[in-house]
């Protein structure tokens, strides 16, 4: 618990980064700049786990032990995302989105 | 005290946020999505779990940021600049997330959330025991599930990192320029 | 009587332009050209045994030949037209299974001497086939959507074959144009057969045959423009039938048709296909005969005397020796014509009938042997022009000596063949028209002289110097030739007109002595001119040329006929008529339909965006939908 401040607050704070990161995927032109919009997103749902624990079930921790999993998952998501960034950027020398483009194909 | 602190992250998390989705240089970008990940942690730390804010500052801010980065200065050079996108666009696109975020906001608002008031904190040992125990609310299994996971994802990140490149287009045409 | 097994006479055939087409590639070519032979001869043994079946074993009632009928219903239009498959047996049909299978037999042997070393051997062999399925389903039909059908199929298989050296632009445009000019006259046939159709209610050769039956007696119910509507009908279908058979003005294509090899020109373009349009009147002839007192019929006469005698004109005149047989078709298709035309119905009235069936019977044996001769001289010297021919008797005895009969027989010369039949109608026309009567002597006089011309310019004349000594042609070759130099010897002194009259009763025909001794002293007469002309090199008949000036050059160019028809399909209906609705076509049509497909081109280079294949986009559209969905959810809710 924060003193004085209500879990409205501290959600409507996670909502605003929620879609700071949402908007970030949608108009950014770099394969980089995409993945962490993603982290943004990522982040975003995580402190609401942890919130919602902590102010709603105090008494167990699952909020804590999934915030903890799902850094673990963005951290492999992130590894692989970079290799891949990497790869693409050997194979066509960019990594704009407007290059990547095959998949309509 | 502790709530001007709140706002002090909050505002800290929301500018550096929107800083590090509209800047238009790479590296600053990265930069900022450091202060938020940082701001996060700080709000981990006021609401006493230390222990997710320290994992939160360890993997996010010294492993993902780093990784960012070092890819960023794989692919291109520091001062590279982004390519602007049709403003048109930009403003559907946030026209569209403010009505999303409004969205929430009225479910969230119109919500009662049953709050109970409390100080409880968590510390190592709970984890630790928590993740271990294959007791009623252990986490064996996910643990184990998420260690095979990291497992497959590092190897994948190695093999796909390592491929070699395809394009020869590069590669000089020998024979046909020597009969020129 | 079981005649079912008839059936089989097409088929066979049939069967082997199948297997020759289908396994073109596989089949060698010496055994392709056995399985043509074989096959025809097996289709040539049942029309003989048909044949005899139908003439001597079959009872006849009341002194009458009885037709039969086998047939299924192939398609119904309504409950009381429908149109039938099937077999029909009558004397005619009979009569042309035997001159088809004869001629055919006796070509594909010859083709496998003369087309020895072609590149198409067993394409040729196929064709063959195709054409002999398609002519036997033509005689045997029983009616006349039938007929039109095999009538169509003998059109192709005869472009496949003029067109058969695809290579050489000269046969493709031949093919075309007897496409084309037969196809034109098609569709007069084709209207004449739905007109038939619609005021008859059928299309049953029987039933439209018979003297007493409705389609027959009800000729005066419905008129058109002063004529019945029945007698429009069968002038119709004579024009396809003139398409066919070559008939003034639509004989522009069979001049040009001998591009084809030299046994196609015999079997298709002398013996069978072109005396389809005869086989066609004959078929109908009770239609012809009795709807309105017979005017369609005499339109039958006049247009096959004139044909007659404008062929005979222009044969007289040409340097190619397959043109020269070719008009000489053409004037022998106009005596038949004619001679129906000529002819009545009942008993030794319908000696016009009976003769025009007796010459199309001898005419095709003797055709196909001068067709078959004059492609054994081509075959020795490698020339269609009488200028490169001259002195072959020392060569070629065999093709000499039957070329000799065959042109004897043409001629009108006893005991030949064409004596018999020419005789016959010679004294149908005296009988009926005598103005036709004189056109036929006259022709029969000219018949005499441009074949004796011919003949004397190949085997007599000069003595011309060959780089390679023609020799005799290969046995496969002379046997046919052999054997229908035999045929067109004696095949005169059948009694025809017991077999094949109109009324199918039969009767004795007698000769007619005084007007027999005239034909023969005309025919003689024509001979000796030639032999005077052109037995040995002289300037004589250079000196008649140029006496007759103008009109040997008319002649010699055909009366310019392919001219006219250039003028007239280049000049007027091209330039005049489809160029402007080409353009309009081109222009409004087209273009309206190509505006269509820009404009949706156009739209959906518009709406393809959506399909970026960028995945912000996607996700953008995922998050637009997810807010709209939630904004109505949550309206409704709180309401």
């Amino acid at each position: 618990m924060i003193a004085g401040i209500s879990i409205y607050e501290i959600l409507t704070v996670t909502s605003i980064l929620f879609f700071i990161g949402v908007y970030g995927f949608i108009t950014r032109t770099n394969l980089i700049s995409i993945l962490m919009s993603v982290e943004l997103i990522l982040n975003a749902s995580i402190i609401n786990f942890v919130v919602i624990n902590k102010y709603l079930y105090p008494d167990v921790f699952q909020g804590v032990f999934f915030s903890i999993f799902i850094i673990a998952v963005a951290a492999a998501e992130t590894a692989l995302a970079v290799a891949i960034i990497i790869n693409l950027y050997r194979q066509i020398s960019s990594v704009e989105v407007k290059d990547t483009e095959i998949m309509k194909y | 005290m502790e709530k001007i602190i709140f706002y002090i992250l909050a505002i800290i998390i929301i500018v550096f946020a929107i800083a590090s989705v509209t800047s238009r240089k790479m590296l600053r970008s990265v930069i900022y999505l450091l202060f938020v990940l940082c701001g996060i942690a700080g709000i981990y730390f006021l609401i006493d779990y230390n222990f997710l804010a320290a994992i939160q500052l360890t993997v996010y801010a010294g492993g993902i940021i780093v990784l960012i980065i070092f890819s960023v200065l794989l692919v291109h050079h520091i001062e590279m600049e982004l390519e602007d996108i049709k403003t048109s666009k930009k403003i559907l696109v946030g026209l569209a997330s403010l009505l999303g975020l409004g969205v929430f906001l009225t479910t969230i608002y119109a919500y009662n959330f049953p709050v109970i008031e409390n100080s409880n904190s968590i510390d190592m040992d709970t984890i630790g025991l928590g993740l271990l125990s294959y007791e009623a609310g252990g986490f064996i299994l996910p643990f184990e599930v998420i260690s095979v996971l990291l497992l497959a994802a590092m190897i994948g990140a190695i093999v796909i990192a390592k491929g070699t490149k395809i394009a020869t287009s590069d590669k000089p045409k020998g024979k046909s320029l020597e009969k020129n | 009587m079981n005649f079912n097994y008839v059936i089989l006479i097409p088929l066979i055939p049939l069967a082997v332009f199948l297997l020759l087409g289908i396994f073109y590639k596989k089949i060698k070519p010496a055994v392709s050209g056995y399985i043509g032979v074989f096959g025809l001869l097996t289709s040539t043994v049942l029309s003989y045994y048909t044949a005899f079946q139908y003439f001597f074993v079959q009872e006849k009632v009341d002194g009458v030949y009885q037709t039969f009928v086998s047939k299924t219903t192939w398609m119904n239009f309504t409950d009381t037209l429908a149109i039938d498959m099937g077999i029909l047996i009558d004397p005619i049909s009979v009569m042309m299974l035997i001159v088809v299978s004869t001629i055919s037999l006796m070509v594909h042997i010859y083709s496998r001497g003369y087309m020895k070393g072609d590149e198409g051997y067993t394409k040729f062999f196929a064709f063959l086939g195709l054409f002999s399925f398609s002519m036997f389903g033509l005689v045997l039909a029983t009616n006349l959507f039938q007929i039109y059908i095999f009538w169509e199929l003998v059109g192709v298989s005869s472009f496949l074959l003029i067109g058969y050296y695809y290579t050489k632009p000269s046969a493709v445009a031949a093919s075309k144009k007897a496409f084309i000019v037969t196809r034109f006259a098609d569709l007069g046939f084709l209207i004449g057969i739905l007109i038939v159709g619609y005021y008859t209610g059928t299309y049953d050769f029987e039933t439209l045959n018979n003297p007493e039956g409705n389609a027959i007696l009800s000729w005066a119910s419905t008129s058109f423009m002063g004529l019945s509507v029945l007698t429009w009908a069968l002038i119709l279908i004579f024009i396809g039938g003139a398409g066919k058979s070559a008939m003034f003005p639509l004989h522009i294509w069979l001049p040009d048709a001998m591009e084809g090899p030299t046994p196609v020109s015999a079997l298709i373009h002398a013996a069978t296909m072109v005396v389809a349009g005869v086989y066609l009147v004959a078929r109908l002839f009770p239609m012809y005969y009795f709807v309105e007192d017979g005017f369609a019929l005499n339109v039958v006469a006049y247009v096959g005397g004139f044909s007659s005698l404008f062929a005979a004109i222009i044969a007289v005149t040409q340097n190619d020796i397959k043109r020269v047989l070719a008009f000489s078709t053409m004037s022998q298709l106009g005596y038949m014509m004619m001679a129906l035309g000529v002819s009545g119905y009942d008993g030794h009235e319908g000696v016009g009938y009976m003769a025009s069936m007796f010459h199309l019977f001898t005419h095709a044996m003797f055709k196909a042997l001068l067709f078959l001769g004059a492609g054994s001289v081509i075959h020795a010297v490698h020339s269609n022009y009488l200028k490169d021919m001259g002195g072959l008797r020392k060569y070629m005895p065999i093709t000499n000596i039957t070329f000799l009969i065959a042109a004897l027989a043409i001629s009108g010369v006893p005991p030949f063949a064409g004596f018999w039949s020419k005789d016959e109608i010679l004294v149908a026309a005296f009988e009926h028209n005598k103005l036709l009567y004189f056109v036929g002597l006259f022709v029969a006089g000219l018949t005499a002289f441009y074949m004796f011309r011919i003949y004397f310019g190949i085997f007599w004349g000069k003595d011309t110097q060959y780089k390679h000594a023609p020799h005799e042609s290969p046995i496969a070759m002379t046997f046919p030739l052999m054997f229908l130099g035999a045929l067109s010897v004696v095949v005169g002194l059948i009694p025809f007109s017991e077999f094949v009259t109109a009324d199918k009763a039969g009767f004795v025909a007698h000769l007619n002595y005084p007007l027999a001794a005239i034909a023969v002293g005309v025919g003689v007469v024509g001979i000796i001119l030639s032999y005077i002309f052109y037995k040995k090199e002289n300037d004589l008949a250079e000196k008649f040329s140029k006496a007759f000036g103008v009109f040997y050059k008319w002649t010699f160019n055909k009366f310019y006929f392919d001219e006219i028809y250039l003028f007239v399909t280049r000049k007027i209906i091209f330039n005049r008529i489809s160029a402007p609705i080409a353009y309009f076509d081109k222009k409004y049509v087209d273009g309206f339909m190509e505006g269509m497909g820009n404009k949706t081109v156009v739209v959906s280079e518009k709406i393809k965006g959506i399909q970026s294949g960028k995945f912000q986009d996607y996700a953008f559209a995922f998050l637009a939908g997810f807010v709209i969905l939630a904004m109505v959810f949550i309206y409704l809710w709180t309401k």
